[in-house]
């Protein structure tokens, strides 16, 4: 027998786990809702949140609906491969789920929002690809939010084991125009050894929408992860991406491009963990800023004791195409072993006359002009993604964003 | 019908580069303006482009009788004007197939669409005329040519946009003798009755390849001396010193 339960208060209600999923889970839930609680909020002082807008952090009056559809389009299944949403596998594959879900601490700010996600998790996604199992084309997933002042918090959990392959697209958008959504999505993306995963999130919110994703990688031995994230909608949004580096040979590219317009404000914030050496890591962090748009991009590469003969690095680049916009760049590093090789660097620049001149100069009209470099500068970091249907996902994405703009 | 400039004055802030230039150019006919450094060769293609940094101060242009000066760099373009940058930029994370598509998307009427396979077989047949491979097509405008693979695909473009009036600004120089064979043999290839070329050079080893109908040394902004193309051989044999004498028998 089920009863229907009136919407609930994010911050104010315990969560209710629903009744078929595992013990372990709901004591998870309860555990995490105490942790919500007792954690304290951010404040201006947290390193994490500097520049940050505390503002958006306010979740007064949102309801724990179940109003978002999620929808998971999968290509041909090799034997052995788990594709289902998250309370499904909780129900039919709840030691595998156990054993990897949110392992990870947060430590790059949102520990609180991680706690209330889960805590209030139902849904998501659940991916396991067994040793040597390689899965051709992406997993596709659309998460429609819906309803007014409704909050949603999608998980993805993705397991790749020895050798195996697989990528996975996460698409967020919303039901209209109007109604203030509210996304908490947390990601685990564990990369098994020799494994390729790749990870692709689209964020295409209405602009009364705000988001926190939370991304934890983990790379095992001679394992590549790509994790790319695309944002164009929210009026808010924050991502944090953490991949952390565990075994020789372990790659992880770290990859996003944010086109912020109007007022929209995006806060990215990135931590790459070598903790083994031999290992490597690339973060390109793209953002083309129009309006009175603002960006933070605050990341930092830690090499542990003994992580030697490592490569990091940590590119991120701004493209103001107005001069109103605010792009904030934080990089940072701390190494503590040898024979490492390590750079980071940002940059802000307007869109270069000299291109725009050449451009002109073949007969192609200002705007087409400036929007063609936009386009190219995306590109750049779109391209490393190395997956045709997640490129092209992609791109057509962007290609929404930019003919929104005049 | 042909490209016209009459006493021609331009700066470059607030310093005179251009400073009363006569020229025509009739349709068919390629013209050579050779120069020392400093004469203002390569001011005169970006103003006949329309550059932003260059200002006219007064004289004209005219391209079949339209004033260019009144068009913007894109307009001008559009209408037939084509210069081979002497420098051309790298455009990062945008194809060369898609820049030369967008190129010649820009000419058609609003609302009509390119058609994709026509455009990359007439694409193809250029590039194997410049001995350009396949791989070109992929890569990002410029970025990461070297130069004599950036000058091919300037004369590239120009055999796509198919313009009436050509400049090409010192396209020679940084190239080895093969390279150079080749961006000739695209330059001829465009030779028709109802094209005009402008052809800036430093060095006489060009019209080598490319036969000018005239030759004209530009020296302070002006053009000083005209002739066929035997004029280039005289340069090449006692170079520009006779500028000099002038200027002291001026003085």
């Amino acid at each position: 027998m089920s009863t229907t339960i009136a919407p609930m208060n994010i911050l104010e209600t315990q969560p209710q786990t629903p009744a078929a999923f595992p013990a372990w889970f709901s004591d998870l839930q309860q555990q995490a809702w105490q942790e919500f609680l007792t954690t304290p909020m951010p404040t201006r002082k947290d390193e994490v949140w500097r520049f940050g807008n505390l503002k958006q952090l306010n979740f007064e009056g949102y309801l724990d609906e179940e109003n978002t559809q999620t929808e998971i389009s999968t290509p041909d299944l090799p034997e052995g491969v788990i594709c289902l949403p998250l309370d499904q596998a909780l129900e039919s594959h709840g030691e595998l789920v156990k054993e990897h879900f949110m392992k990870r601490e947060t430590r790059l700010g949102s520990a609180k929002f991680a706690a209330l996600h889960k805590a209030r998790v139902k849904n998501g996604l659940f991916v396991f690809v067994p040793d040597g199992v390689r899965v051709e084309q992406p997993i596709e997933v659309r998460h429609v939010l819906a309803g007014d002042a409704s909050a949603s918090f999608p998980h993805t959990l993705i397991i790749t084991g020895k050798n195996a392959e697989v990528s996975v697209f996460d698409h967020f958008s919303s039901a209209n125009d109007d109604d203030a959504g509210l996304c908490v999505a947390v990601n685990d993306l564990i990369a098994g050894d020799g494994s390729k995963l790749t990870y692709c999130a689209v964020q295409e919110l209405n602009l009364t929408s705000r988001m926190i994703q939370v991304n934890a990688t983990t790379v095992g031995r001679d394992a590549h992860a790509v994790a790319f994230t695309l944002n164009t909608g929210c009026q808010w949004a924050r991502n944090e991406s953490i991949s952390r580096l565990d075994a020789e040979g372990a790659h992880s590219d770290m990859l996003s491009c944010s086109i912020p317009t109007g007022t929209q404000q995006y806060d990215q914030r990135t931590y790459q963990h070598h903790a083994a050496p031999h290992t490597n890591s690339d973060l390109l962090y793209k953002n083309t800023l129009f309006g009175t748009s603002k960006t933070i991009f605050s990341g930092l590469i830690l090499v542990d004791q003994g992580a030697h003969y490592t490569d990091a690095y940590q590119t991120c680049r701004n493209l103001m195409m107005e001069d109103t916009a605010e792009a904030n760049s934080m990089p940072g590093l701390e190494i503590n072993a040898d024979q490492v090789k390590c750079s980071h660097g940002s940059t802000s620049a307007s869109i270069s006359d000299e291109e725009i001149f050449y451009l002109r100069a073949r007969g192609i009209a200002p705007r087409q002009a400036r929007r063609l470099i936009a386009n190219g500068f995306s590109v750049e970091a779109v391209e490393r993604i190395r997956q045709e249907r997640l490129e092209e996902l992609v791109l057509a994405a962007i290609d929404r964003k930019f003919s929104t703009i005049s | 019908m042909s490209l016209v400039i009459k006493d021609l004055h331009a700066n470059v802030e607030d310093t005179p580069i251009l400073k009363g230039l006569n020229l025509e150019i009739p349709k068919g006919e390629i013209h050579a303006i050779m120069g020392p450094n400093g004469s203002g060769k390569s001011t005169l293609s970006k103003v006949i482009a329309g550059h932003d940094d260059y200002t006219v101060q007064s004289g004209s242009v005219t391209m079949d009788g339209e004033d260019l000066l009144e068009l913007d760099v894109d307009e001008r373009s559009r209408e037939g004007v084509f210069l081979a940058f002497q420098y051309p930029a790298e455009v990062p994370g945008v194809s060369n197939a898609n820049f030369i598509r967008a190129a010649l998307q820009a000419r058609l009427p609003k609302g009509e669409e390119l058609d994709a396979v026509a455009y990359y077989k007439n694409l193809y047949s250029k590039m194997d005329v410049l001995d350009m491979d396949r791989k070109f097509t992929a890569r990002a405008v410029n970025e990461g040519f070297s130069g004599g693979e950036k000058k091919r695909n300037e004369i590239l473009q120009m055999m796509m946009l198919e313009p009436k009036f050509c400049i090409l600004d010192e396209t020679d120089s940084g190239l080895d003798i093969d390279a150079l064979k080749i961006v000739a043999k695209g330059v001829n290839a465009m030779r028709s009755p109802d094209r005009g070329f402008l052809i800036i050079t430093h060095y006489q080893r060009l019209l080598d390849y490319i036969q000018p109908d005239h030759v004209h040394v530009m020296s302070d902004g002006q053009i000083v001396k005209s002739g066929d193309k035997d004029l280039a051989l005289e340069l090449e044999e006692s170079g520009y010193d006779f500028l000099k004498e002038g200027e002291l028998a001026n003085a």
